[in-house]
């Protein structure tokens, strides 16, 4: 039998970038919250810049409910779905912020009307078969005031392009119009990437720093970024990572209105035969607890979101929460960011003390920023040249056939080029499509019996295609700063479990085909919200946190201010 | 953090100097499972105490592989990253001493695979070329090297668990990670590693300043072990509750 605990206005399952965000308007207005975190709280002594720890050892796996719960992925339903490999995310108070890369972008006004607008300037038939992408319920001006807030909640670095229809070519020039600059300036960039950018400039595109949630000075009392190299997939040591573990949550805590409770895993989320939720039962050890809240939000990553929902069955919903138009786990996506592009340069790039957040950006050919009219494609990529590198990782680089893999030949060859080489992060247009879904793997499950989501997906010939174009442009770009090797990965295929995974709740005006309406409560919960990506029916072509916690400042926002209707 | 500690460098001393017996009392006494702030880091050791090129009068004393597995992975570390006119490699890098101690801890899910891996490489040896990989001339070390690196060491007859190939990668990217690894966990000794590709150096703050020395070719390796400061915990990060009140 579960303990059943004192209620709480509102439980937030999973603390992460998305839960907690949503912590603090919730905590502002008064509400009382219980932050359900499986995992444990984590400081700046655990974030050692240890490549063995952080990188070769993933160490924040160690601490990870997710480990035990690795979905299994295919790529079509007449394939047999296996678990390959680990689980990308983890499990701690601030979630995978904590060592995330913390590019902090804003959508392209086009990702929120991929229908509309393709339709508009190309005719309807250019939107890809079998795509059910959808326009998002509403536009980026309505999200506009949300980016806003954050940038400024947690600290945003970087240069602004378009300040209320102002522009600077110093930034991105196809960014939406935006109230205010970014609080505070861009990352710095080495001699390298100066490089970079005058070459994208020659070849008459319009390079710009990216925005990232590090500071690059001092900012609300939490230290500039110490650019020590260990920044990707290692903590920070000094807090300039802005992660809610060091802003949103323990400014919530401080309002006294959010108890967070470590190492509560959430089995399932309980309703009354009305079909309202009640509350949630979770495990601590293997000690059972109930939780009763008036409402409840999940905010557990896409894949776990999913599964929550479908393993929370009962009378009013019997093939899972909020699934009785059974769109749960439906237009699934996971951001094309393969398809890679690799240079080797006749001099030393100096990355050591680089971090992944700390690059040129250009954007003339993501989104709809150039004309397609000529293309058999839509949507595009933005193009992303870092500073990143890291002794284990640069000694074990490709030698583009120019030495053998091991010997004396290769310690040469490692000796000169361990500092000359770079990769470039190419994140691009994906849509959902009906054949892309998540569901319970019918056989495979995690320690306490439950099953793990099921992949069944693949990257169609949209991303495809756009993934080669991609790959020219950004070979174009790496010959032009003198590289004298350039490597192509391959295009892509199955979708493997990822960073950047979306949909699965979508969220839109019509129920029959989305899981939450535009304030990402559920369409059939009335007090049931949903945080994350796995809200966005689209991927842009950028990284999808700053969204994901936009909007879950919305939501929460939407929340406190309706409460008596809501709960009622 | 260059301050002399008997202790750790008594270890590195008796690792490579002493008898077996003592040798495990002392890494028993002063290993990596030493309690928080006593700096084990073997990387702590000033560079001056520990000579390169290590003209080491005795042996390592392995923990988990035995002299047999020893010989035959030190002998591969050996071709992989050779001693060259370049300079030191794994060898001396101490990288059969990283994968022997991870064997015991982090790496020890691939310990089985070092069991029959090396059996299965030392029966290819003898059943393509006459004799023990160590005994081998060093022509016919890289050309066993290249069949199980290209999977053509895979047959009943070697007996390798799947192809010989990932036998081969499993050892490269451990032999790799011996050598360009933090210190801390056995392996770069004397930042071999480092040196060789050129790294400045573990530093917990790069201002723009020191940027623009490493840009100009100014800044000289620090030679430093992340865990040479007192700002991290060494160990695996704790499981152990920090707070757990259920709404009270």
């Amino acid at each position: 039998m579960a303990t059943r605990l004192p209620g709480t206005d509102v439980v937030i399952v999973g603390l992460g970038a998305a839960g907690g965000v949503a912590a603090l308007p919730l905590a502002n207005a008064g509400l009382d919250i219980v932050g359900l975190e499986a995992g444990s709280r984590l400081t700046k002594r655990d974030f050692a810049p240890d490549e063995i720890r952080n990188n070769v050892r993933d160490w924040p796996f160690a601490v990870r409910k997710c480990a035990t719960e690795v979905p299994t992925t295919r790529r079509t339903r007449a394939d047999t779905a296996v678990q390959r490999g680990g689980h990308p995310m983890m499990n701690a108070v601030g979630g995978t912020t904590l060592h995330y890369w913390a590019q902090s972008w804003r959508l392209n006004p086009w990702d929120f009307k991929v229908v509309s607008e393709t339709t508009r300037r190309y005719g309807a038939s250019r939107i890809p078969a079998g795509s059910t992408v959808e326009d998002w319920p509403f536009g980026y001006e309505e999200l506009e005031p949300f980016y806003d807030r954050i940038e400024h909640e947690i600290g945003v670095s970087g240069q602004a392009g378009n300040v209320r229809g102002q522009k600077n070519p110093r930034g991105n020039p196809f960014e939406g119009p935006r109230d205010r600059d970014y609080p505070m300036p861009a990352l710095r960039w080495t001699g390298f990437l100066d490089r970079m950018a005058d070459s994208a400039r020659t070849l008459g595109w319009q390079p710009f720093p990216g925005p990232a949630a590090i500071n690059s000075q001092a900012y609300q009392g939490r230290s500039g970024c110490m650019y020590h190299g260990h920044c990707n997939k290692g903590g920070c040591h000094v807090d300039a990572k802005n992660s809610p573990a060091v802003t949103t949550i323990p400014r919530a805590e401080a309002t006294g209105r959010l108890k967070v409770v470590t190492h509560a895993t959430v089995t399932k989320i309980e309703t009354d035969n009305q079909g309202k939720v009640t509350g949630v039962t979770y495990l601590q050890d293997r000690e059972k607890f109930f939780q009763p809240a008036r409402f409840v939000f999940v905010s557990t990553y896409t894949y776990e979101n999913v599964r929550l929902l479908l393993l929370s069955k009962s009378r009013a919903f019997p093939i899972g929460l909020s699934n009785n138009h059974a769109q749960v786990g439906k237009h699934y996506l996971s951001h094309h960011q393969g398809a890679g592009v690799t240079a080797l340069f006749p001099y030393d790039l100096h990355a050591w003390y680089g971090l992944p957040a700390q690059g040129v950006a250009v954007d003339d050919f993501a989104d709809d920023n150039f004309d397609h009219g000529g293309l058999d494609f839509i949507g595009g990529g933005n193009m992303w040249a870092y500073s990143d590198r890291r002794p284990i990782s640069a000694a074990s680089m490709g030698t583009f056939g120019r030495a053998p893999s091991w010997g004396s030949a290769w310690k040469s060859f490692i000796r000169e080029n361990a500092d000359r080489t770079n990769s470039a992060y190419i994140q691009k247009t994906t849509l959902p499509y009906a054949a892309n879904y998540l569901d319970l793997d019918p056989t495979v499950t995690d320690p306490l019996g439950f099953p793990v989501i099921r992949i069944t997906a693949e990257y169609k010939d949209n991303e495809l295609a756009l993934a080669a174009y991609l790959q020219d442009k950004m070979a174009r770009w790496y010959r032009e700063a003198g590289a004298i090797e350039v490597l192509r990965s391959g295009l892509g295929g199955q979708m493997g479990v990822t960073t950047h995974a979306y949909g699965g709740t979508r969220m839109g005006d019509d129920p029959e085909t989305n899981v939450v309406n535009r304030y990402g409560l559920s369409h059939e919960v009335p007090n049931l919200g949903v945080l994350g990506a796995s809200v966005m029916g689209t991927s842009g072509a950028r990284n999808p946190t700053l969204t994901a916690q936009a909007l879950a400042w919305r939501t929460a926002e939407h929340v406190a201010k309706n409460w008596s209707s809501i709960v009622a | 953090m260059t301050d002399e500690r008997p202790r750790t460098i008594s270890r590195r001393a008796l690792l490579r100097g002493a008898g077996a017996a003592g040798a495990a009392a002392a890494a028993s006494a002063v290993g990596v499972s030493a309690e928080p702030g006593i700096a084990p880091s073997p990387a702590a050791a000033p560079p001056a105490m520990q000579p390169a090129g290590a003209a080491a009068p005795g042996r390592v004393v392995y923990e988990q592989l035995s002299a047999d597995e020893a010989d035959v992975l030190e002998a591969i570390a050996d071709q992989l990253i050779p001693e060259d006119e370049q300079g030191p490699g794994a060898l001396a890098a101490d990288a059969v001493v990283y994968i022997d101690r991870a064997l015991g801890g982090a790496l020890s899910g691939s310990r089985e695979a070092y069991r029959g891996g090396l059996a299965a490489f030392e029966r290819y040896c003898r059943s393509s070329r006459g004799a023990p990989f160590r005994e081998l001339p060093h022509v016919d070390q890289v050309s066993v090297l290249i069949d199980v690196e290209t999977g053509a060491a895979t047959g009943a007859r070697t007996g390798f668990a799947g192809s010989s190939g990932a036998f081969f990668s499993m050892v490269r990217s451990h032999v790799l990670q011996g050598t360009f690894g933090d210190p801390y966990y056995g392996g770069n000794r004397n930042f071999i590693g480092w040196d060789l590709i050129k790294y400045p150096g573990v530093r917990t703050a790069v201002s723009p300043g020191l940027q623009t020395a490493l840009e100009a070719g100014e800044l000289e390796p620090n030679h430093r072990s992340a865990y040479d400061a007192d700002n991290f915990d060494k160990a695996v990060v704790s499981n152990a509750r920090t707070e757990t009140h259920h709404g009270d």
